[in-house]
């Protein structure tokens, strides 16, 4: 393939044919039992997960789930989860940690749903808790970005010891649509925003975030999905034979530390106090 | 989005008063929300709340007052952010805005963390600035954050955020979408040390802020009228194509949907906080007792 620009791979990312959660899980695992409902509202089926055996072992599977096709894409809503699908997931990550199952995250998602509902259950929280319990939780955690990384999304599902990315995805901030409308008044200049933005596999893994990246068949994983089942197969079994090997305290050490020293600034030697000496607050009673 | 950019009336400008001018008694300050006038010499008086009740937006530094005078001690102040993704486009130069939001604040960046006392009761602070780039979260801001969080742990503190902010810094890309995993992390270690997290959520506080440190806190009180939420009013409503009412995604709306702890006026809220230090303020063998049983449990709730 010539080489494709940040847009492609935006197209690439999102193409329709690409497999989805469901069509990984069904060729790499045996025995997966899907399990519904966050117990507190609903059932999202923009959300899937559920036991499963995978290279001899039982594991948590958790992923966003898009459609074959507009009818179920509607009923999956695009694969963006509302605050009962990340809750689902919640509870799904405490179950795993309870019986000590490895979890295994897989993103794909446009964004979390920004409806008026949505907002309504909490949609913040629903995001934030999850990313709290995530970063704690005591059994080894593999996230593979398999098509969109959508932001906090995205992230809600995916702070792991590991993060994978499936050579044509993307993981960003925002849409490249919204930074442009965000930044330029545009939309239109998508193209513009996410070459600016540094959003494919390849710049996550220069970015020090991506661990690893999955090589997908030439034109992409939608061309042959066993060749790229296969491929995400051989990832997931090194990488978690790798962190089995750790005790959950060093398991915890090492992901504090990934995500700990995720940024980038530096150290002036003139520091800008916010304060005089006397200090500029107004006086609260 | 824009109208979270909606600035108050254009003679405040509260960053550039820090040299110590005096404001001219004579001044008058027009309410955002009733359109009444007040001067602002009275409008201080008041914590800047209009008689009708509006409270209008603070700076950081205003918000120190909230602290016991002369307590606060500032940290980290010389981190500084950089332009890791070399942010150009035609229209939008990272670099040159981060110069322009320095000269105007006078801070390096939108965050600022140190320690202090609240009637006494020694805790860590972080402060957003809404007026630096919106106040959004990026590099800088999760690592004052997180130092913030350990050095609360170390020292056995309290943490007390004070959060405006449109959410991530765009310009930082995914680096500032890390920092929700960054800071939550960090506060994984606060909880684990059973170190109370009290989050004040002043307008406007959205997206990935939100999303993150912000909604996990122990207590989370907010100030009345506040616009609090994870998607922008305007995608709402260009995605379900009507109106919002306008009552959506305030403090108020989110006590009613069981989001928020209280909804406190700010003349009240010093009273608050003092009272939850002195609720939390562990005696040693209420402490001694109160770890063993928590190590079985799986999971920490923040």
């Amino acid at each position: 393939m010539t080489t494709l620009t940040p847009w492609d791979k935006v197209q690439l990312a999102r193409h329709p044919q690409r497999p989805h959660t469901l069509d990984y899980v069904r060729a790499l695992c045996e025995d997966f039992v899907e399990l519904h409902g966050d117990r507190r509202f609903g059932e999202d089926p923009a959300v899937v997960g559920g036991l499963a055996r995978f290279d001899g072992q039982t594991v948590m599977i958790v992923g966003h789930q898009k459609g074959k096709d507009t009818r179920e894409n509607v009923r999956r809503n695009f694969g963006m989860p509302r605050p009962e699908g990340y809750r689902k997931a919640l509870r799904l990550f405490q179950h795993a940690e309870k019986f000590g199952m490895p979890l295994l995250c897989f993103i794909d998602t446009p964004g979390a749903d920004p409806s008026m509902e949505s907002e309504e259950r909490g949609q913040a929280e629903a995001i934030a808790e999850n990313i709290m319990v995530m970063a704690g939780l005591r059994v080894p955690i593999i996230a593979t970005v398999i098509g969109e990384g959508g932001s906090g999304g995205a992230l809600a599902i995916g702070v792991g010891d590991r993060l994978l990315m499936l050579e044509h995805t993307t993981y960003s901030v925002a849409s490249p649509e919204a930074t442009a409308a965000i930044l330029w008044r545009d939309a239109s200049k998508a193209p513009d925003a996410a070459r600016v933005m540094r959003i494919t596999a390849q710049d996550l893994l220069e970015l020090g975030i991506a661990d690893a990246i999955i090589p997908e068949p030439s034109g992409g994983a939608h061309t042959d999905p066993e060749a790229a089942t296969a491929a995400l197969g051989a990832a997931l079994r090194e990488h978690l034979a790798e962190l089995r090997q750790l005790k959950t305290e060093e398991l915890l050490d090492r992901r504090y530390q990934k995500y700990r020293s995720i940024g980038k600034f530096q150290e002036r030697q003139r520091a800008s106090l916010a304060v005089s000496a006397n200090g500029q607050g107004l006086v609260f009673p | 989005m824009k109208d979270l950019f909606r600035r108050g009336p254009k003679r405040f400008t509260p960053a550039a008063r820090d040299n110590g001018q005096d404001i001219p008694d004579n001044m008058w300050v027009k309410c955002p929300s009733c359109g009444d006038l007040t001067y602002v010499k009275q409008l201080n008086d008041n914590l800047k709340v209009c008689k009708c009740g509006h409270h209008m937006r603070l700076s950081a530094r205003e918000w120190l007052g909230i602290l016991d005078a002369g307590s606060f001690i500032e940290e980290d102040a010389e981190l500084a952010p950089v332009d890791p993704l070399g942010f150009v486009s035609a229209k939008d130069n990272y670099a040159e805005k981060l110069r322009t939001a320095q000269k105007n604040t006078g801070l390096n960046d939108s965050l600022i963390a140190g320690r202090a006392t609240i009637d006494g009761h020694p805790v860590q602070v972080t402060i957003s600035e809404f007026g630096f780039i919106g106040g959004s979260m990026g590099s800088v801001y999760g690592e004052k954050f997180a130092r913030a969080v350990e050095r609360a742990v170390e020292l056995g503190y309290p943490l007390l955020t004070i959060t405006s902010t449109g959410g991530a810094r765009q310009h930082e890309g995914v680096l500032s979408l890390m920092q929700m995993a960054k800071t939550n992390m960090a506060l994984t270690r606060l909880a684990a040390a059973r170190l109370p997290h009290i989050a004040l959520l002043v307008d406007p506080c959205y997206a990935g802020v939100l999303a993150s440190y912000a909604s996990v806190a122990d207590v989370i009180i907010a100030e009345p009228g506040a616009n609090i939420g994870f998607a922008g009013r305007r995608v709402i409503e260009q995605t379900i194509r009507q109106k919002l009412p306008a009552h959506f995604q305030t403090a108020e709306f989110l006590l009613e949907h069981g989001m928020v702890d209280m909804v406190v006026p700010r003349a009240e809220l010093r009273t608050t906080l003092a009272k939850l230090l002195r609720l939390y303020k562990r005696e040693p063998d209420r402490a001694r007792a109160a770890a063993p049983a928590f190590e079985e449990h799986a999971v920490l709730k923040a």
